[in-house]
């Protein structure tokens, strides 16, 4: 484990020497020390469930570790809330910001402050003058008596970021704050970041985008399976040393692509259109075809992934599979039209977490299973062992409750559910989001046999490396537009992110 | 934000658009709606239910509802009734401060069986519902609380007062009004209760006390229905087991939920909630005018309710589209 | 999201971590709430019949269930409701709604089986407006049918105004009439209890109730029909309830407004004693059974000690509270 050495006589603002943390009998996080200087800001980098957002968790009070001690300017503390953590001076901005909606802007700034008793005064005019007062310092034009709900995601994060000045927090956390935001709205965030820095003020910033840590960053901290890895100015490291860190081995070894025999176009989409939404999506996906969908969250993939499968139904636009026109109103027609959808968030639209496994698996094809209506459990048996063989899902019992399974065994099983439909057309929304490597790397090599096996496939993916590895085409969509059909040729990450960003808010 | 606050103030001027002109097309129908003794009469029915509605407005804006308020307040009105019987002789204060005390307890026990087991306000408040009224029958032997024990003082606060004066019950529901209206738009607590009903997983992350919160609404909720409670046996003059306050929580409910206040909370005015009652009252003071039966009351407000809840939803639905449209031309 | 277990050094090797041990199967088989039906339906009798064994005649108990009979019917449509994630507290009033309407139109010299058509018909109809509210409308099903069940109240109200309405002779007494020692209407609920049970566990229909009551976003989306279904379950119980109209009346010869009068709570009741999860996604047709002759033995001995009808509707209040707690609470406790 290397350490860039810290001054010997600056105390750090944060000391934490051995926190583990264990979650119902898995360790997440195992002897992890750490110091957070003063007037720095510090990436935490890793894959999902490598620690750092437990990490990260512990500091601003919402858990408590299992073992270990955390100082601040050298005393000890117990951070046994978020209100502590908040009195003690760190504040945690989620990634999607927490606030009361329906209360306005000022208030959300100021509620939860500390004094007062509660049938004290609400100051309303301190309480604006305060609020515009803080917004301004950001730099940010808001009305801050309009009420909380319908501000952007940005908008949003800034209004978190104002309460964290308001409560002169010393250390400031933002967990993976840059997913949903324009690139114009993340050089905003940025200069905040850095101005606050200079400030004096400690920023943690939570992330697995490379470049942005880069341009961002004092040091960095790798973390790796529960485990911290190594601690370094950011200029010592490479980014191939930073992936090697985060993952053990080169990232190459899990990306390779195996050619299938393009066929007939199976799925192909005219000017699909929902207002607000999505407009003029045309594009076709052919047998055997890996076709990605790249974009930046928000830019209406999902939608369309939805209004294919019959979810949400677009407003006007034609859709036609191997050739026939079709009119999608619910999803049970789109099965019936051989297409699959694996959603985006298994825990919401995907599993039926207190239902078993085996029903899990069989949801999509109750005509499989109960021909006259009837179950008949050794068919329903037999199906989902086979599926279970077929994609190696681990688990103790097909009849075991869904929810007891690992994410990636979940994400397996939904994936088993469609392909007991026998699509034409799957469609893959965020398949490997929350799972780890070793299982996406079963994943790719799954996709790339079920393109082999003449089915057409749209994989909707926001991790660039993903999409470059797998797809054969990458189409991206931006703010509800598809910019650009990129050829594997063409393909990379800038080419990608160039046709995301929106047109007009390119930074100079 | 310019269009949810507009939808807002759009509410509380439609309904009063709304009570403007129900009351001229009765008032064209039959001219006596509108003359004087009769807005004596809307006066006096709808202080009972304005009193209740103020706790159940703050209860729902929450996110939670008090469906047990009709037998609360039966059971304070024959608490304090019984008392008055016993012991003739006690001030009127007493009367109110037990009214109100016990409604307190009882809506504190719905509130912390809501905290304590986290189950919904919904399904607890239905069970005390038929507890709190079955209660109120053991504890009157099932046996009407007759006029000669209500005490004079009591009952002349539903006096038609001389000249211009209000009745009492009157003034007591404005102060009521008044106080919640202070509480929910000046008071940190107040405050407090928007929070927790317009996010209730981020209240605890923020520093809002959710069992303090929670246990104060539901037990001003309870409080008012036994101030409600007495006021019943000031307006009518008796106490009755079975119909002292029987399908009082539904007219409660419908006035609040016409008022604007939405069922998923965080949203709602006293003022739309005053309109809420007023419209109310006037339909009911229309009803036998226009010679409906009472039976159909209940038709009608349960009627009611459902016409709200479908606007309500689709008020927030077409606020959801909106936003939904604004975010996706974002640019 | 669920925090990934940590893979070894070899990534493609199984890891024991990798799904939480299966629970034993003795707990499965016991710890579930209709256990806790079962150990009432067990506890109570022994109880009665110490303080009051005059109620412990089984023939009694045979005879006294007919009372509580429709109710049950009602109960046991209405656990299908609560499993697919609603809820309907209106088929009482439903009831009462027909039963009035079909009297009425009985004593006008309607045909009989014309004028059971017409009942039934009613009973689908309401059935078809709670939902169109919840499933169309989408409106939270507990407030929408509190909405209907005064409403339809109501209606009966102005139908039938304060008066009873008489049935004809030959209608009267089917709960005299027993086939096997069993009168009719108890074995009506049986045999219903037994479709039902069998719909639930046997059929995909009821396979899907139970995915639409998990997760209807899931099920949507796994293609399943969840609009229909709910829409299927609400018109039943709307039908049933017309049904159990017929029954009852034939019981009591005449039919008022107040038919059922806070029925709702007690089939609510039955539901959740029989562990009826409410917010949908489990339960079973059994515990509902079974909560039923609980509930009924219950009132008996409650009638035999001369319990005040409000004093019993007290302790049903406590009751629904506790059942629903202790189920809850079973089930949160084996669902981590």
């Amino acid at each position: 484990m290397t350490d860039a050495a810290a001054p010997a006589s600056e105390t750090p603002l944060i000391a934490a020497r051995g926190i583990s943390k264990s979650f119902a009998g898995v360790e997440v996080l195992r002897d992890v020390d750490l110091d957070l200087k003063r007037g720095e800001i510090h990436a935490l980098l890793g894959e999902n469930g490598a620690g750092k957002s437990t990490f990260a968790k512990i500091l601003a009070g919402v858990h408590r570790p299992t073992r270990g001690t955390v100082a601040l300017n050298g005393q000890p503390v117990d951070i046994s809330s978020p209100i502590v953590a908040q009195k003690l001076g760190i504040t945690l901005i989620h990634q999607e910001p927490i606030s009361f909606p329906d209360l306005s802007v000022a208030e959300n700034l100021v509620l939860g402050r500390t004094g007062g008793s509660p049938l004290g005064r609400v100051p309303w005019t301190e309480m604006t003058r305060e609020a515009r007062r803080l917004m301004d310092l950001l730099g940010v034009k808001m009305d801050v008596t309009k009420p909380m709900r319908g501000l952007s995601i940005a908008d949003q994060q800034m209004v978190e970021i104002a309460r964290a000045l308001a409560s002169d927090s010393r250390l400031i956390i933002m967990d993976e704050p840059t997913a949903p935001l324009t690139p114009k709205e993340v050089d905003t965030l940025f200069t905040i970041a850095r101005r606050l820095r200079d400030e004096g003020r400690t920023i943690v910033f939570i992330s697995h985008r490379l470049e942005e840590v880069r341009m961002l960053c004092d040091r960095v901290t790798i973390f790796r399976d529960g485990n911290k890895i190594a601690t370094d100015t950011i200029g010592n490291l490479t980014d191939a040393d930073i992936i090697r860190l985060m993952i053990g081995r080169p990232l190459r070894e899990y990306l390779h692509k195996t050619r299938a025999a393009i066929g007939d176009v199976a799925l192909k989409v005219d000017n699909l259109t929902s207002p607000g939404l999505f407009s003029d999506i045309s594009f076709e996906v052919r047998k055997g075809e890996i076709v990605g969908l790249g974009g930046l969250v928000g830019a209406g993939r999902t939608d369309v992934a939805r209004a294919l499968f019959g979810v949400v139904p677009a407003a006007s636009g034609t859709v036609a599979i191997d050739g026939k026109t079709v009119s999608i109103r619910q999803p049970s027609q789109a099965i019936d039209l051989g297409l699959a959808y694996v959603s985006e968030d298994r825990a919401v639209s995907g599993i039926f977490r207190t239902l078993s496994v085996e029903e899990n698996i069989t949801a999509a094809v109750p005509s499989q299973i109960a021909p006259g209506g009837v179950i008949r459990r050794a068919i329903e048996k037999a199906l989902a062992s086979e599926s279970v063989r077929k994609l190696r899902i681990r688990l103790a019992s097909l009849r075991q409750p869904i929810g007891e399974l690992s994410g990636g065994n979940q994400q397996k099983a939904i994936l088993a559910r469609w392909l007991l439909t026998d699509p034409s057309v799957l469609i893959l929304d965020e398949p490997t989001r929350g799972i780890d490597i070793g299982v996406k790397a079963e994943f790719y090599e799954m996709i790339g046999e079920l393109a082999a096996s003449g089915r057409a496939i749209l994989l909707i993916s926001s991790e660039l490396p993903e999409l470059l590895a797998l797809c054969d085409r990458v189409l991206v969509m931006s703010e509800g537009r598809l910019t650009a059909n990129i050829p594997r040729a063409d393909a990379t990450q800038e080419s990608i992110m160039h046709a995301a960003v929106p047109r007009t808010r390119v930074a100079a | 934000m310019n269009a949810v606050k507009s939808i807002m103030l759009r509410r509380e001027m439609g309904i009063f658009v709304a009570i403007i002109v129900f009351c001229i097309i009765v008032g064209l129908i039959k001219p006596r709606f509108l003359a004087l003794d009769n807005l004596r009469v809307i006066m006096l029915f709808v202080p009972l239910i304005m009193i209740a509605a103020m706790g159940e407005m703050l209860v729902i804006i929450a996110r939670h509802v008090d469906l047990s308020v009709g037998s609360s307040l039966g059971f304070a009105a024959m608490m304090t009734a019984l008392m008055f019987k016993t012991y003739p002789d006690v001030p009127l204060v007493l009367g109110f401060a037990v009214a109100i005390g016990i409604g307190a307890v009882l809506g504190f026990i719905n509130g912390l069986t809501v905290i304590v087991f986290r189950l919904p306000a919904i399904i607890v408040t239905l069970g005390t519902l038929y507890l709190y009224r079955g209660l109120t029958f053991i504890a009157s032997g099932a046996k009407q609380i007759d006029r000669q024990y209500i005490p004079g003082p009591l009952k002349a606060m539903s006096a038609n007062a001389p000249n211009y004066w209000l009745p009492w019950i009157v003034v007591i529901a404005v102060a009521v009004v008044l106080l919640t209206y202070w509480f929910a738009n000046h008071s940190r607590l107040g405050r407090q209760v928007y929070a927790l009903g317009s996010n209730p997983s981020a209240a605890p992350l923020r520093g809002i006390p959710v069992t303090a919160v929670t246990l104060t609404v539901f037990s001003i909720s309870g409080a008012l229905a036994g101030l409600a409670g007495i006021m019943y046996a000031s307006r009518w003059g008796f106490v009755n087991p079975s119909n002292t306050g029987w399908g009082f929580e539904f007219q409660v409910i419908a006035a609040v939920v016409i008022g604007g206040v939405s069922i998923n909370g965080g949203v709602g005015s006293v003022l739309g909630v005053v309109l809420g009652v007023l419209l109310l009252g006037c339909v009911s003071a229309a009803l036998p005018l226009l010679g409906i039966p009472g039976t159909v009351q209940s038709a009608i407000y349960g009627l009611v309710i459902i016409v709200a809840l479908v606007i309500d939803q689709s008020v927030r639905e077409r606020g959801i589209q909106a936003l939904t449209t604004a975010r996706g031309a974002r640019t | 999201m669920t925090t990934e277990p940590m893979s070894p050094t070899d990534p493609i090797a199984p890891s024991a971590l990798d799904a939480a041990p299966a629970r034993p199967l003795w707990q499965v088989i016991l710890i579930r709430p209709v256990m806790m039906t079962v150990v009432l339906l067990i506890l109570e009798p022994i109880v009665a019949s110490v303080f009051w064994p005059q109620s412990m005649d089984l023939q009694y108990i045979l005879s006294t269930f007919t009372l509580t009979a429709p109710l049950a019917l009602m109960a046991l449509v209405l656990t299908l409701v609560i499993i697919s994630g609603e809820i309907d507290l209106s088929p009482a009033s439903s009831m009462a709604l027909t039963a009035c309407v079909f009297a009425a139109v009985l004593q006008a010299g309607v045909p009989f089986p014309l004028a059971v058509l017409v009942c039934v018909g009613l009973g689908f109809v309401l059935g078809l407006f709670n939902a169109f509210l919840v499933v169309y409308l989408r409106l939270p099903s507990l407030i929408a049918t509190i909405g209907t069940l005064t409403f339809y109240r109501g209606l009966a109200q102005v139908l039938a105004g304060d008066a009873s309405i008489k049935f004809p002779e030959w209608y009267q007494g089917l709960n005299l009439v027993s086939v096997l020692g069993i009168p009719v209407p108890d074995l009506i609920v049986t045999l219903a209890a037994i479709l039902l049970a069998l719909l639930l566990s046997a059929t995909i229909f009821g396979r899907q109730i139970y995915q639409t009551g998990t997760n209807e976003i899931a099920a949507q989306h796994a293609g399943i029909r969840t609009r229909l279904i709910k829409t299927a379950l609400f018109v039943t119980l709307g039908v049933v309830s017309a049904l159990a109209g017929m029954m009852f009346t034939s019981q009591l010869g005449t039919v008022r407004y107040d038919l059922g009068l806070g029925g709702e709570l007690q089939m609510v009741l039955m539901a959740m004693l029989g562990g009826t999860y409410i917010f949908g996604g489990r339960g079973s047709i059994l515990g509902t059974f079974l909560a039923a002759w609980l509930l009924s033995i219950m009132t008996n001995a409650m009638n035999t000690a001369s319990w005040l009808p409000a004093t019993q509707f007290c302790l049903l209040g406590v009751l629904l509270i506790v059942s629903i707690i202790i189920t809850n609470f079973i089930y949160s406790r084996t669902q981590r």
